[in-house]
């Protein structure tokens, strides 16, 4: 349109209306700042997705490579503590689910008992994680703090872990790369244990604020994002748990 | 109270909201995949046990990703950036591995 | 010379917009809590250029260290530490937020018509971030360095320095996460603030190319920050992951370091092409030839970008297969930086060209990045890599690409939009003086580099054979030269600021949006949303604009 005689002409001023208090000034609708945050978190989520997926190559290749030790160290953990964790980690997402879906339809009692199930879910879930990382720490697998290989080269000296397995002894050498199942266990562990602490610190913020009747007014946009963490984090939870507890427990 | 379906119901233009029939049928698919997979780890399949356990996880991030996150109701755009994450990952983890994988067939 | 196309107002009766961004609020916390972009940018521009100083000071004691054959000007770790630190400082903290943070966080959002970026808090949180991560790199500076070289290449970093490792690394992660949220930003803000009418085949090139590099900011930071956590990690506890004597692997540092090293050398160079994108339309006055072409090839450079990483680690001990393999993908990424420098070419054909500093500038951008993109296909080569690796072939290589390249850009960028920036005009002919002088200075500088890496000098030495020294004092001489090419910018710029001639809005007659609101613009950047009816870069749409202005101006006149 060569012949346009106005550079710049501005959009009409006719659809001037009220807008709510939290639109910010630099956005045209509410519409536009929802969908930019949104957005914006599935960003920062792919983010953390490259974050972990250095750990996860890493765990890949030294498995490959190191695969009698990563066998007999993953039977060093409980399957039953990892199945528990990921059950409480699932409704936790659920909880969290139906948190949203609360402050959608504008049910702020709803809201915050979904909110407070989803944080003590995530209390029991670091709990329970604590109760497998402190029988790490009494057996010293925990690498750099006096590193034991006793339960590898000498299994039967760990009876509970020998009377499920049967594993047979490791090499000297072999056992030493147990160190580094270890290293990666915790971490990726650790790092998704440090993502559950933000997550419910977040959490007890957002229930004072819920409580306040903050997020049932119509802007749900933190709400959501913030479940779209919560969700993600369970998704990591999900392949670690495959990776570190379930796939090595035959030979 | 009228106004305020009517909101609500504004709201609902602007974005979906999943009912809570679908979060209940998803969370009890993935109680049933972490009872599966749990299951599955028990038996001594050789080869297909890591297989196995790998595709229920990835079966049940699917459904964390398209019903808990709502993706299977949002924009291209959205999946276009979960799908270029989990390309880029791949990506990281298949070229390294090729690195590894063929250093052990030695030189030409 | 041809006839300049610069058109300042009548500077007897201008005046700088009494309300813009700058005179909006005073004091120090208005700019330190400021959400403006516009705002945030110059904090970034200040910032950056003490860095770039810190780092080209280390620079200069590298030169006078290798003015003679022996190790005399300092103890060899000494020198092993500067040299760290200028690669750390320059890299992290000079050009990968260089363009971006700066031109890109000012511009990006006067060119899709937007009021701000999708995420003001964000973005100034990342200046933090920044400010945070330098002054940590400044700390290590101040209490006895780091000697590993900018690639913290383990085992060394983790086992066998007792330098300060761990507060560099903490300092890369941290500016690592300044320049995640800043990419972030700048994506979220392309996609969903753009005013109507501004598809996205309109959008200037200068915003396509940062959105590629955005893409890269996002994707690959993530890798290095985890892969440093590791390294303290190992280097704390001893975890094993990189330690032989455990049966880690050192090269799986290098794996995870280089995925996301290679990226940044594309977030490094890909917004200083966007920037050679619109200087070079501006001063040949014609839509930038093949546009399609120019926007995609950003974004392939992006994505090619993701396949090549292990061209660092030839000689290193990976698998022959993935050499070749690797080896042939890095041929791929020149596909789209030719195709940028050939459609450039062709914007020149038949255009009326001036030789304002900006486009002078641009000259030099082109035929240097050329240079360097070319030797950069020698050393993808496997079997010259063989040859020329960790010589200063490499040094000079990329040198080339990122000083002669980047720096050029960032430069033309500072030159062209500082009319916008300050509302002011730099005086012209000390501006030109300058930008011949960078680009005689860093030839002399550089091109001998490229002699002594065939010849064989290793980079990373304090001393060398004496029969190298005629090439090292040449370069050295260079760098002296280059000195004063970057001090003079400095000083100009500064007196500008004051005495500077009153620019108007469009002072070199460019297309852009954000050349047709006051400069400096407004705190709000438009008063009303604009709507975009024209392809970028229309000069014709533009010299009807002025047409216009004319016959309105005679109708008031007459009336």
């Amino acid at each position: 349109m060569p012949d346009s005689p106005v550079i710049v002409h501005g959009a009409s001023e006719a659809d001037h209306h009220e807008h709510p208090a939290y639109l910010r000034h630099h956005f045209e609708s509410v519409e536009q700042q929802a969908d930019a945050a949104g957005f914006a978190m599935w960003l920062f989520l792919v983010t953390e997705v490259m974050f972990f997926g250095g750990m996860f190559t890493a765990y890949l290749i030294y498995r490959n490579w190191y695969y009698p030790a990563f066998v007999a160290a993953s039977h060093q953990l409980d399957v039953r503590w990892g199945t528990l964790n990921t059950l409480v980690l699932i409704i936790s997402s659920f909880t969290m689910a139906m948190g949203v879906w609360c402050a959608e339809t504008r049910r702020k009692k709803g809201l915050v008992l979904c909110l407070m199930l989803t944080m003590i879910l995530g209390l029991g879930f670091l709990g329970i994680k604590s109760i497998e990382y402190s029988e790490k720490i009494e057996k010293h697998h925990v690498p750099g703090f006096h590193y034991s290989l006793q339960s590898f080269t000498d299994p039967q000296s760990d009876s509970a872990v020998y009377a499920e397995y049967h594993d047979k002894p490791l090499p000297l050498d072999m056992a030493r790369h147990t160190e580094i199942y270890f290293s990666l266990y915790f971490a990726l562990t650790g790092m998704h244990a440090l993502h559950m602490i933000i997550g419910i610190a977040i959490l007890g913020f957002m229930i004072f604020r819920a409580q306040a009747g903050a997020y049932t007014s119509g802007h749900v946009t933190f709400v959501e994002n913030f479940g779209l963490y919560w969700h993600f984090v369970d998704v990591i939870w999900i392949y670690l748990f495959a990776l570190l507890y379930l796939i090595s427990r035959h030979q | 109270m009228s106004e305020q379906n009517e909101k609500a119901k504004h709201d609902e233009h602007a974005h979906h909201i999943v009912s809570p029939k679908v979060y209940v049928v998803i969370l009890i698919a993935l109680l049933v995949g972490t009872a599966l997979t749990v299951w599955a780890s028990f038996i001594d399949l050789g080869f297909w046990n890591p297989i196995i356990a790998l595709a229920i996880a990835t079966a049940k991030a699917t459904l964390v990703v398209l019903f808990f996150m709502g993706v299977k109701y949002s924009t291209k755009l959205t999946k276009l950036t979960v799908g270029a994450g989990i390309f880029t990952f791949l990506t990281l983890v298949s070229m390294t591995l090729a690195d590894y994988i063929s250093r052990a067939w030695g030189s030409w | 010379m041809s006839a300049t196309i610069v058109s300042l107002p009548d500077q007897s009766t201008a005046r700088i917009p009494k309300m813009n961004y700058l005179s909006k609020e005073n004091g120090l916390l208005s700019w330190l809590l400021t959400g403006d972009h516009k705002r945030i940018a110059i904090l970034y521009l200040i910032s950056l250029s003490f860095f770039f100083f810190i780092g080209g000071a280390l620079a200069g004691l590298i030169r006078l260290e290798l003015l003679t054959p022996q190790a005399d000007l300092m103890a060899t770790d000494t020198y092993n530490k500067v040299f760290t630190m200028h690669g750390v400082i320059m890299i992290f903290f000079f050009l990968v937020p260089s363009v971006p943070a700066t031109l890109g966080n000012f511009l990006i959002p006067l060119m899709i018509g937007a009021k701000d970026l999708a995420l003001p808090k964000v973005n100034l949180l990342s200046w933090y971030l920044y400010i945070a991560g330098g002054t940590l790199a400044i700390y290590t500076m101040a209490t006895g360095g780091v000697d590993t070289g900018w690639t913290f290449t383990t085992p060394l970093s983790t086992h066998y320095v007792n330098t300060n490792v761990l507060t560099t690394g903490l300092a890369v992660f941290i500016a690592g996460f300044s320049s995640i949220f800043t990419g972030l930003n700048f994506i979220v803000t392309i996609h969903k603030m753009r005013c109507p009418g501004m598809t996205w085949f309109r959008l200037p090139l200068f915003v396509w190319a940062h959105y590629a590099a955005s893409i890269l900011m996002v994707l690959a930071t993530p890798v290095v920050a985890i892969a440093i956590v590791l390294v303290a990690l190992e280097r704390t506890l001893g975890i094993g992951v990189f330690d032989p004597t455990k049966g880690g692997d050192p090269l799986l540092f290098q794996h995870l370091f280089w995925f996301y090293s290679h990226p940044a050398v594309y977030i490094m160079i890909l917004p200083g092409m966007g920037v050679i994108s619109e200087t070079i339309s501006t001063f040949s006055r014609k839509r930038v030839f093949g546009y399609t072409a120019v926007a995609f090839s950003s974004v392939a450079i992006a994505v090619f970008g993701f396949f090549v990483w292990a061209h660092h680690m030839f000689i290193m001990g990976i698998s022959n297969y993935a050499v070749l393999v690797f080896s042939l993908l890095t041929m791929l990424v020149a596909v789209p930086s030719a195709i940028k420098i050939f459609n450039w070419t062709f914007t020149l054909y038949k255009g009326s060209i001036t030789f304002e500093t900006p486009m002078l500038y641009t000259f030099g951008f082109m035929g240097l990045f050329t240079i360097g993109g070319l030797t950069g296909v020698f050393l993808g080569t496997s079997g010259t890599d063989i040859h020329l690796t960790e010589t200063y072939f490499i040094v000079a290589h990329f040198h080339f690409v990122m000083v002669g390249g980047m720096l050029m850009a960032f430069l033309a960028g500072i030159h062209f939009w500082w009319p916008k920036m300050t509302g002011r005009m730099y005086p012209e002919k000390i501006s030109q003086l300058a930008a011949v002088i960078t680009f005689i200075g860093f030839n002399f500088t550089f091109f001998p580099q490229f002699i002594l890496g065939t010849l064989g000098m290793p980079r990373r030495y304090a001393s060398y054979p004496p029969e190298f020294q005629v090439l090292n004092v040449f370069s050295t001489a260079g760098a002296t030269i280059l000195g004063v090419g970057y001090l003079l910018p400095v000083l100009y710029l500064t007196w500008s600021l004051k005495y500077g001639a009153i620019a108007g809005n469009n002072p070199w007659q460019a297309t852009g949006l954000e050349w047709q609101i006051q400069s400096p613009p407004l705190t709000e950047n438009f008063t009303v949303t604009p709507i975009m009816d024209h392809e970028a870069y229309d000069y014709e749409w533009l010299e009807n604009q002025n047409l216009a202005k004319e016959k309105s101006k005679e109708v008031t006149h007459a009336g």
